[in-house]
């Protein structure tokens, strides 16, 4: 695995004019016939897709298709799931992700996740942010209040927790929990952001607040994002891919850029999910 | 429909309230009258001499300074050898094996056997093995690690059942920043399974403080001044028990000593809870 730069600040501070960043179509990720596999039953095969760097991809389809599961691939976070078998290969550049010896945890601050429900830790909101960047080995107390600025500030909630930074995060609303989290994985400077239907679990307001926040982190991170909302995949997404469930298993029907896949879809499947007629 | 009161109704209604009353009310009236009996009759009795003094006259008279010590030495005993093991297993248990894993369905279900062994067959275990085996004799060293085999049962259960009520997506998120086990485990989950490590604490130091049975056979009977762990040393319960049982003319002092055994216990479950809501919050906010 490549050395990792040390975290600092300068990764989280933009220009305000380049505050929505490119995405450029350069393959970052690349996921080839990737299986997964709970107890011998599979939930979703041979997906192969190739991700771009610094694009917003969205994972769509309908429930217990394997969109989640196939998120939990990339971060190893399946090695937490007790039968579960992952088979294929992914690789990051030029790291293989599924290679057995590899530092899980050096893999995980370069792919930073979000889940569904908001899920900061019963700690305060400074705690939440300084004690993954401790553990990652960041001691300096100045550099540590400088990230935990400069990330609040990135998901814009600086102005509204920085005179409260030690009362306890879950006393935060929940979209404010859902930013902080954001901010709690941006802190690590990571390449990949997996998002988890970020935004399913909260109110309408915090939702496009969130949504918005997802668009502005366009171009510096690689962003992957499961949804069920389509027309917030159509309005944020550059890439799209559409899972599908046949015979009880999850598969990739389609992928490209997004506009294509839900304007003019090649597949008859993709056509009839994204107008709405089935799923 | 609103069922109109008519008389039959209202005497149901009557022996119900009743019934209810009265079984809450015995229930109180019965601890107040022990409680009562016990503050009544020992009272007078406690002064700082009391506390400080030896024992007189086979403890007619004097004091219980010396089994005061001795108590205190058998559960400092018993809660150094049953703190570390008890989080110990319960990590083991809840963290690292897994519901169907064979090695911890089996430790489960003899910790439930072992809580409900009755005292008196730990006492013998506890002279059989630490007195006569190990060679400690009848010792407060003995008396404490019988203790501990005593509580550790309930310590893990209720510990491991703190670990277990910690919320899943704690782990998860911790996992997907890249945290080790270690670091969740000291960081997050150990400080969030704390109150049921005190509840677990509350239950075993209960247990072990009023403990009679078990002590007679390990720690003995002597109401010295204890000078090493391995001197025998007469526990507080033991003391009650002798004054009240054997010793003709030694019942206010064992009321006395009733009294104090039970403030001792009303201190420890009062600094427990204190700790669960006080000082826990610096380390770990909920709402």
């Amino acid at each position: 695995m490549t050395p990792l730069e040390p975290i600092t600040v300068s990764h989280l501070h933009h220009p305000a004019g380049d505050r929505f960043g490119r995405c450029e179509r350069q393959p970052f990720v690349e996921v080839d016939q990737l299986s997964l596999h709970y107890r011998g039953k599979p939930a979703f095969q041979d997906v192969t897709l190739s991700i771009n760097k610094g694009c917003i991809t969205a994972l769509v389809g309908p429930s217990g298709c394997g969109k989640t599961s196939f998120l939990t691939c990339l971060n190893r976070l399946t090695d937490l799931i007790a039968g579960c078998r992952v088979s294929g290969r992914i690789t990051i550049e030029t790291l293989d992700v599924l290679a057995p010896g590899l530092d899980v945890i050096q893999l995980r601050r370069r792919i930073g996740m979000i889940f569904q429900k908001p899920n900061p830790f019963p700690l305060s909101i400074r705690k939440n942010l300084e004690f993954p960047l401790r553990e990652h080995g960041v001691r300096d107390r100045r550099q540590i209040a400088q990230t935990i600025e400069a990330t609040l500030r990135d998901v814009g909630l600086w102005e509204e927790v920085k005179d409260r930074l030690d009362s306890p995060a879950l006393a935060l609303s929940g979209g404010q929990q859902q930013r902080l989290c954001i901010a709690r994985s941006l802190a690590l400077a990571p390449e990949v952001l997996l998002m988890d239907e970020p935004c399913s679990a909260l109110d309408p307001l915090s939702s496009g607040v969130v949504e918005d926040l997802i668009v502005s982190l366009r171009g510096r991170y690689t962003i992957l994002i499961v949804t069920h909302n389509l027309a917030q995949a159509r309005r944020i997404a550059d890439d799209a891919a559409f899972f599908w469930v046949q015979n009880g298993v999850g598969r990739l029907i389609e992928a490209g850029i997004a506009k294509q896949i839900f304007e003019e879809p090649h597949d008859p499947l993709t056509a009839a999910y994204v107008s709405g007629m089935r799923g | 429909m609103i069922e109109t009161p008519n008389q039959s109704w209202n005497l149901r209604e009557w022996l119900a309230f009743a019934s209810v009353w009265g079984a809450a009310v015995l229930v109180t009236v019965t601890f107040c009258w022990l409680l009562g009996d016990i503050i009544w009759h020992g009272l007078s009795h406690i002064s700082w001499t009391f506390l400080t003094a030896p024992p007189e006259n086979a403890g007619r008279r004097g004091g219980i300074g010396p089994i005061l010590v001795s108590t205190g030495l058998i559960l400092g005993v018993c809660l150094a050898v049953s703190l570390p093991l008890g989080v110990g297993t319960a990590v083991l248990l809840a963290e690292f094996t897994s519901d169907t894993n064979l090695f911890g369905r089996l430790t489960r279900r003899s910790l439930d056997v072992l809580a409900g062994v009755p005292s008196i067959v730990f006492g013998l275990f506890g002279n059989a093995f630490f007195c006569k085996t190990l060679g400690l004799g009848f010792s407060i060293l003995s008396g404490g690690l019988t203790l501990a085999c005593m509580v550790l049962p309930i310590l893990i259960r209720s510990t491991e059942e703190g670990f277990r009520a910690v919320p899943d997506n704690y782990r998860l998120s911790a996992a997907a920043l890249g945290l080790s086990r270690t670091a969740t485990l000291v960081h997050l989950l150990l400080p969030a399974a704390v109150p049921g490590l005190l509840v677990g604490l509350v239950l075993g130091v209960g247990r072990a403080i009023a403990e009679t049975a078990a002590l007679i056979f390990t720690s003995g009977y002597v109401d010295r001044m204890p000078e090493s762990l391995l001197d025998s040393g007469r526990a507080l319960s033991i003391h009650i028990f002798d004054l009240s049982m054997n010793v003709s003319g030694g019942d206010a002092n064992a009321y006395a000593s009733a009294l104090v055994l039970v403030i001792m216990l009303l201190i420890i479950n009062g600094t427990a809870s204190w700790l669960a809501t006080h000082s826990l919050h610096r380390k770990i906010v909920t709402v």
